[in-house]
């Protein structure tokens, strides 16, 4: 029965995103016609003729009101969806297909809730439903100044919108029955013919991989920096249709995409963390095409955001930033589609999956009619200035940028060629994380140097003698930081670069808060606190990124760490036994096997840790089985600090044999840098996009100086 | 003039990246195959780096956990999907192998601790490399073993 209604309001979902579609196109038929007048054909062009006749104000203003009404009522509509599958996976509807693969009774409530994530189906319905919420949250806020860009930020938004609930609906439906028939048991929505409804005993659970806590927050984190990539998207498809090419649809979205880039930044550090805590392999990042298809828009994503401010502070790079933000819209339909299926294990895998095709067909489709635009608009994204100075911020900037497009078509490339070289040349060949390594290196190496000179090169003009006045102090500092690392810590080649630039980019950076606050207490005589907040107060994007620029700063000190430094050692230990690792020594204590509440068989070993006579504590690496879904779970004894990891794994233990129990321990040096770092990023971008009073006012303000600036050139 | 150093510095950054792409996909490239599509190479795939799937025989598991050795035996199953379902599935397809002496062998040399899940009828996928006595020397072993866990439907209640 329920199945059922949700069913029905997931249909009526779909029509009411397709009627707000084409109600908010048909809004505004001079814009259609403007783009059918393109066309090379002269019954095209009378047929615009016809369209414009069709415009009139009134006409327009109630469809697009029309459309901005469905396409609110979205929202409920598949939130009262999602609730009803909820309910069926609240209360152990196991007659349901996706309920019976995703949860079972032993699970504890909190668990059945995420389950709505844990399966293709149901996160496709999650998706969706955050994409009605953030579309109506857009279409919620004051539209006076950008009428014209409101039908079309509705029509794209419901076209996305379309394709994922149609998806939903018509292939990966949470909402199947089975059915007992003839020949077995099937999935349907209403009763075959000779069929009677069959209800399982218990369902399969959710795969013990994703009961913890890290993998309750890390999809939806990840899918919330992934919808909201989708309204800067609107809005740029927004003007290019309406031909309001000026960077207004960047001031518009420019908080959108620094939140999305925040959701999706701490989404992948918290899939890097489950990793590290659940995986049980003693790292947190293992190039896995899943990894790398939410790793894409990321970079894309990046860009995007650095390369804006060239169009906001110089009005270049216009056609950059439409294809930027195209490119992230398609990666991240791509990512999403990706995640939650194995369709890159073999090209097979992809044939057979139903909704394989259609999610290409729909990148494709996207990808052409929107890059179709930009070369339609391709006079009117003409740069405004001309970029001369080759360390001129904005010329820095379009480095930048090309780095990170550099690192896409790395991963693009490994993601893809076990599946070219299949199709090509009959053997399947495929590249590991040494690939992504090896090639991403010196890219990531650049970067950073990138980061470090960026902040302080001129827009417009600088020279290396400018910037070499204003850096020459710091980098003397990062060379005899350097040095002391070489003396005290290591040799090793790759470590002193990968350190000498985290240093130099820290004390660059550090400096420049210093040089701005200096000269704030000379001239407002203000002291230091006051002087460093009001500077921050001032200009937080500017400040807000340096933050984020320390942040990641920090966390590449952790995988420069736990990549080139990482220790392991692996034995059998019996009672009482002892192994030695960095320093480290491990004494293996006792083992116990019991029963847990949710259906699982614990096996809990603990291990005592000393360094040298100090007893540091003791440690419990376990191995979870679950019954239900008859898996392990290898979980790890850690203890973290910030010089080093210990990380421990009980790696197997028969009752019955005499032989004792084998462990694997890792030593990861400054992991912990990493995660620390992820924290300071979320104050940074925090810092960055937190709303200002009236945005509209600051806005005017911000493009005033910009004015000036450029005038000042 | 102006715009000369950009498009040079442009094509630099794209000289470079090429660099890197085409030498790490040379270093880094695994090969995909199967025991018998190894053994028709013969030594010319010697200290290739490789990633073979095979069934594991049980009785030629032994493991010797003074100095972690552990050796086995995988037969050739087919690697497609088609011939597998042939074969009525991943699972019986293992089965077939590890019972059928006709079927091309390989033996398998890790160092490390044994997996659980090394059995009879396991699928193990190996990455390493072959010496040119023909054994193998994985550096990675992967095991699979085909439970309820794949299977879509449940199965009929009595």
């Amino acid at each position: 029965m329920i199945a059922n209604l949700g069913l029905g309001i997931l249909l009526i979902t779909f029509i009411v995103t397709v009627y707000s579609a084409v109600t908010a196109a048909a809004s505004n038929p001079k814009g259609l016609a403007r783009l059918l007048r393109s066309l090379p054909s002269l019954r095209a062009k009378r047929f615009a003729d016809e369209l414009e006749k069709l415009e009139t104000p009134q006409r327009a203003a109630s469809m697009a009101e029309s459309a901005r009404r469905a396409m609110l009522l979205t929202f409920p509509l598949l939130t009262l969806t999602s609730l009803l599958l909820i309910y069926l996976l609240v209360n152990d509807h196991y007659e349901v297909k996706f309920v019976y693969e995703v949860t079972s009774r032993s699970m504890p409530t909190y668990l059945k809730v995420t389950a709505w994530w844990g399966g293709q189906a149901g996160s496709l319905l999650f998706w969706s439903w955050l994409m009605s919420a953030f579309a109506s949250l857009v279409t919620l806020r004051k539209w006076d100044r950008d009428r014209e860009f409101l039908p079309w930020v509705i029509f794209v938004s419901c076209v996305t919108l379309a394709f994922f609930v149609g998806m939903t609906a018509f292939f990966e439906n949470p909402f199947r029955v089975f059915y007992q028939t003839e020949t077995g048991v099937e999935a349907h929505f209403f009763p075959p013919a000779n069929s009677i409804p069959f209800t399982p005993e218990d369902g399969r659970g959710l795969n013990p991989l994703l009961r913890h806590p890290g993998m309750i927050i890390h999809p939806p984190l990840l899918y919330l920096g992934f919808v909201s990539y989708v309204i800067p998207f609107a809005f740029a498809i927004a003007a290019l249709i309406t031909g309001r090419t000026d960077d207004r649809w960047i001031r518009l979205t420019r908080r959108w995409s620094l939140w999305a880039w925040l959701f999706l930044t701490f989404g992948l550090v918290l899939g890097g963390r489950w990793a590290y805590d659940v995986l049980g392999w003693g790292g947190y990042w293992g190039w896995d095409p899943v990894e790398i298809a939410a790793f894409m828009p990321w970079l894309t994503g990046t860009a995007f955001l650095h390369s804006v401010m060239i169009q906001e502070k110089r009005g270049m790079l216009k056609h950059w930033n439409m294809l930027l933000i195209i490119l992230t819209y398609d990666l991240v339909i791509f990512g999403t589609f990706l995640t939650r299926s194995g369709v890159l294990s073999s090209v097979h895998a992809f044939a057979q999956s139903a909704i394989g095709p259609l999610f290409f067909v729909y990148i494709a489709m996207t990808l052409i009619v929107s890059v179709a635009l930009v070369i339609y608009r391709w006079g009117e994204l003409k740069s405004e200035t001309e970029m001369n100075s080759l360390l001129s911020r904005e010329s820095l900037f379009l480095f930048n940028n090309l780095l990170f497009m550099s690192i896409l078509v790395v991963c693009f490339w490994g993601v893809i060629y076990p599946l070219t070289s299949e199709l090509f040349t009959g053997s399947k060949v495929t590249v590991g994380p040494a690939f992504y390594e090896r090639a991403n290196g010196p890219l990531f190496a650049g970067l950073m140097f990138l980061m470090g000179i960026a902040p302080l090169s001129a827009w417009g003009h600088s020279t290396l003698k400018t910037l070499g006045r204003a850096m020459w102090l710091p980098t003397i500092a990062a060379v005899l930081v350097t040095v002391a690392i070489f003396a005290t810590y290591t040799h090793n080649v790759y470590a002193l670069i990968g350190f000498f630039l985290v240093a130099f980019v820290i004390l660059i950076t550090l400096y420049e808060y210093w040089r701005g606050s200096r000269a704030r207490m000379k001239i407002h005589s203000e002291n230091i606190l006051t002087a460093f907040w009001n500077l921050t107060a001032r200009d937080r994007r500017r400040y807000g990124g340096y933050i984020v620029h320390i942040s990641m700063m920090l966390m590449a000190i952790g995988i420069l760490g736990i990549e080139l430094f990482q220790m392991e050692t692996q034995g059998t230990l019996e009672v009482g036994q002892q192994q030695s690792i960095g320093g480290y020594d491990v004494v293996y204590k006792d083992i116990a096997r019991f029963t847990g509440p949710d259906g699982r068989e614990v096996t809990r070993a603990t291990l005592s840790i000393y360094r040298g006579n100090e007893y540091l504590g003791d440690l419990h690496p376990r191995i979870d089985y679950y019954w239900d879904s008859q898996q392990s779970m290898t979980i790890p004894g850690q203890r973290a600090t910030m010089k080093d990891d210990l990380y421990i794994l009980l790696v197997n233990w028969e009752p019955a044999s005499a032989t004792g129990a084998t462990f694997k321990i890792y030593v990861n040096p400054l992991v912990n840098w990493l995660w620390m770092g992820s924290l300071l990023f979320l104050i940074g971008i925090i810092i960055a996009a937190w709303p200002d009073k009236d945005p509209e006012r600051v806005a005017v303000r911000a493009g005033k100086r910009a004015r000036q600036a450029s005038a000042a050139d | 003039m102006k715009l000369n150093k950009f498009v040079i510095g442009g094509l630099l950054i794209l000289g470079a990246v090429v660099f890197l792409i085409a030498n790490a996909t040379k270093d880094a490239s695994q090969y995909f195959m199967t025991v018998d599509e190894l053994k028709a190479e013969g030594p010319a795939i010697v200290d290739k780096n490789l990633r073979v799937s095979g069934a594991v025989i049980g009785d030629t598991i032994q493991y010797d956990p003074s100095t972690l050795t552990l050796t086995f035996e995988v037969a050739h199953v087919p690697a497609e999907d088609a011939t597998l379902k042939d074969e009525g599935g991943l699972a019986e397809a293992l089965h077939q192998a590890t019972i059928d002496p006709s079927r091309s062998r390989m033996t398998v040399v890790y160092v490390g601790v044994k997996p659980d899940l090394l059995r009879n009828e396991a699928q193990a996928i190996v990455t390493g490399s072959v010496g040119a006595d023909g054994v193998f020397h994985a550096e990675e072993l992967l095991l699979k073993c085909p439970t309820r866990y794949e299977e879509a439907v449940p199965e009929q209640a009595g």
